[in-house]
């Protein structure tokens, strides 16, 4: 059964003048983690909003649960957990005040609200600082606290709208752990990320979106056969990098992709061209600096999906 | 309808949650007005003479008390403000909650601080000479008058910070707006000063006729620039009602319309 359906969701902006959504259709099967996958503006928080209920779209329809999104969202806020962007709680009160506030207004009813945010704050290791303001807390803290937040009265289906952007490393894999851990419970999860390593980490599925669109929907690994096989890498110094792609080129018979010192390109006889590389390479008097065959990652997906790499568009 | 009610007292409660945290704020919203007490009451009290036993404090107060409660519209509208930029509005409007909740809990929560500021006030006039003379009751009402001048213009803040959604500009246009509205009025001095079209305006000023109406219900006989025979400084009490319906008519209606389409 899916949990989530969305079908032809359009949504402007500005009287029309830009596109949010531009006829974008997804769905999640009960149970299971399907990532949203794109840059910045690709339509991520957009189609999440719209989902819970905050955004009205243009056209299209969708439901979650079997519930109408548009007709009925009252019903569809008692189903749902939503934790955005930037920690939506208040940052004046202790973790402790802004949970029980949460469960008063699931309308719990004291006892139990009080109850269910002591669970919550020991479940994602928040008891010690329950009693200090969230302003004090650090950015992991805030998240999690977040995404406490949203699980307050068991959500059949979660919206993480870009979960651990902003964190440091340490921060995001606290969060992935977390995460990791409520599935198993068996939430539908639906997650945006402009992160890659966080799409292939987390989702069963993965739908890669641009301009309002969804351009690529699959596993991490059929998107990845997508792409095709393997990768030859070479790093090499500055002096030899001409020579090296020539190389390159002419062992994969394709162009190279150049990052830096970093020579890239698809091969598809695997170790045998590695070891003509390394012949050929040694020919020419060329140490490369290193070398290896590379599985095509999700970056390599997204460069050949939209022709721009994800990251790129992020600091642009 | 139960539920709508018991939510906005769980955000009103969460506003004096804030309080408690941060006494601070608490602590500067009350030492301002005081501070126009005893400013106002020491600088212009020896220089304007007003004819009044008991002096210009006993026509100051109830203008003060008038100016402290109107800008309740600046701190309900940077404090929705701040909500919104934070993304919380975002969070409590995918809650299952009544919708009106959010704001009809922040203007009850605006209003019981203004209860508290209010206290305070009065207090401070009192050591400096403040004396209303009607009986317990009429002056008791002059405070509800107040809180309900409060409440109104609460909403007027409500549609402000829904509009502007950025806590420190709302707050510079909320003053903009209050400052000159304050001072164009009686609350401070005699209106027979100013010149014959700012007369005209500061009569029919919401704070003027606030003003003069606490004024007769605290006992007193002389108002500032009450020499013009117009309908507002003749009928001080009907004219702010009058006021406090016509912003509640059209600011409720249009600030649940905003909130409900509201979106970042």
């Amino acid at each position: 059964m899916k949990s989530i359906i969305a079908q032809n969701l359009v949504k402007t902006y500005r009287n029309g003048e830009v596109k949010a959504l531009d006829d974008l259709s997804i769905d999640v099967e009960e149970g299971t983690v399907l990532s949203v996958l794109g840059p910045n503006g690709a339509g991520k928080t957009t189609t999440v909003r719209i989902l819970a209920t905050l955004l009205k779209p243009d056209s299209g329809s969708a439901t979650v649960s079997g519930v109408d999104v548009i007709k009925h969202p009252d019903k569809v806020r008692e189903l749902i957990g939503l934790s955005g962007q930037y920690a939506a709680v208040d940052e004046t009160l202790t973790g402790w005040d802004n949970l029980v506030m949460f469960g008063r207004l699931y309308h719990l009813g004291k006892a139990a609200s009080i109850k269910r945010a002591e669970d919550l704050l020991e479940r994602f290791s928040l008891t010690e600082s329950a009693r200090r303001p969230i302003k004090t807390y650090s950015g992991g803290m805030r998240r999690r606290l977040d995404l406490a937040a949203s699980l307050i009265v068991q959500p059949k289906v979660l919206f993480l709208d870009e979960p651990t952007t902003g964190l440091d490393p340490r921060g995001r894999q606290e969060m992935w752990e977390v995460i990791q851990e409520l599935v198993k419970g068996g939430v539908t999860l639906l997650l945006t990320t402009q992160y890659l390593e966080e799409a292939d980490q987390l989702a069963d599925e993965i739908a890669v979106i641009d301009h309002g669109k969804v351009i690529a929907r699959g596993t991490s690994d059929a998107l990845k056969k997508q792409v095709g096989g393997e990768r030859l890498e070479i790093t090499v110094e500055n002096a030899d990098i001409t020579k090296a792609q020539e190389i390159i080129a002419r062992i994969s018979g394709t162009a190279t992709h150049t990052d830096v010192r970093t020579i890239s390109a698809p091969v598809t006889t695997g170790s045998i061209a590695l070891m003509d590389a390394l012949r050929a390479l040694d020919e020419a008097k060329i140490h490369p600096l290193d070398i290896g065959l590379k599985r095509p990652s999700l970056d390599d997906v997204f460069l050949s999906l939209t022709g721009h790499v994800a990251e790129e568009e992020v600091k642009a | 309808m139960k539920n709508a009610i018991t939510d906005s007292l769980i955000i009103t409660k969460r506003q004096l949650l804030q309080l408690a945290r941060v006494p601070e704020v608490l602590i500067f919203s009350t030492i301002q007005p005081v501070m126009f007490v005893l400013l106002f009451r020491f600088v212009f009290g020896g220089s304007i003479s007003t004819g009044q036993p008991g002096g210009y404090v006993q026509l100051l107060m109830p203008g003060i008390f008038v100016q402290t409660v109107a800008f309740t519209l600046a701190a309900t509208a940077s404090g929705l403000a701040e909500d919104m930029k934070k993304g919380l509005i975002d969070r409590f409007r995918s809650l299952p909650i009544a919708r009106s909740a959010l704001v009809v809990g922040r203007t009850l929560g605006d209003s019981l601080l203004n209860i508290l500021v209010l206290v305070v006030m009065a207090a401070a006039g009192f050591a400096v000479g403040w004396r209303p003379t009607a009986s317990v009751l009429s002056v008791f009402s002059a405070f509800v008058f107040l809180l309900l001048f409060g409440y109104a213009l609460s909403w007027t803040g409500i549609y402000a910070g829904l509009a502007v959604k950025d806590a420190r500009t709302v707050q510079n246009v909320s003053f903009l707006i209050t400052f000159p509205m304050t001072f164009l009025s009686n609350a401070f001095a005699p209106t027979t000063g100013m010149p014959k079209a700012l007369q005209y305006v500061a009569e029919w000023n919401p704070v003027s006729t606030m003003v003069a109406a606490c004024r007769q219900l605290f006992g007193l006989q002389n108002q500032f620039g009450a020499t013009a025979n117009s309908f507002p400084s003749q009928h001080p009490l009907t004219t702010s009602i009058f006021y406090m319906i016509l912003i509640m008519v059209i600011f409720v209606p249009l600030s649940v319309r905003k909130y409900k389409n509201s979106s970042n």
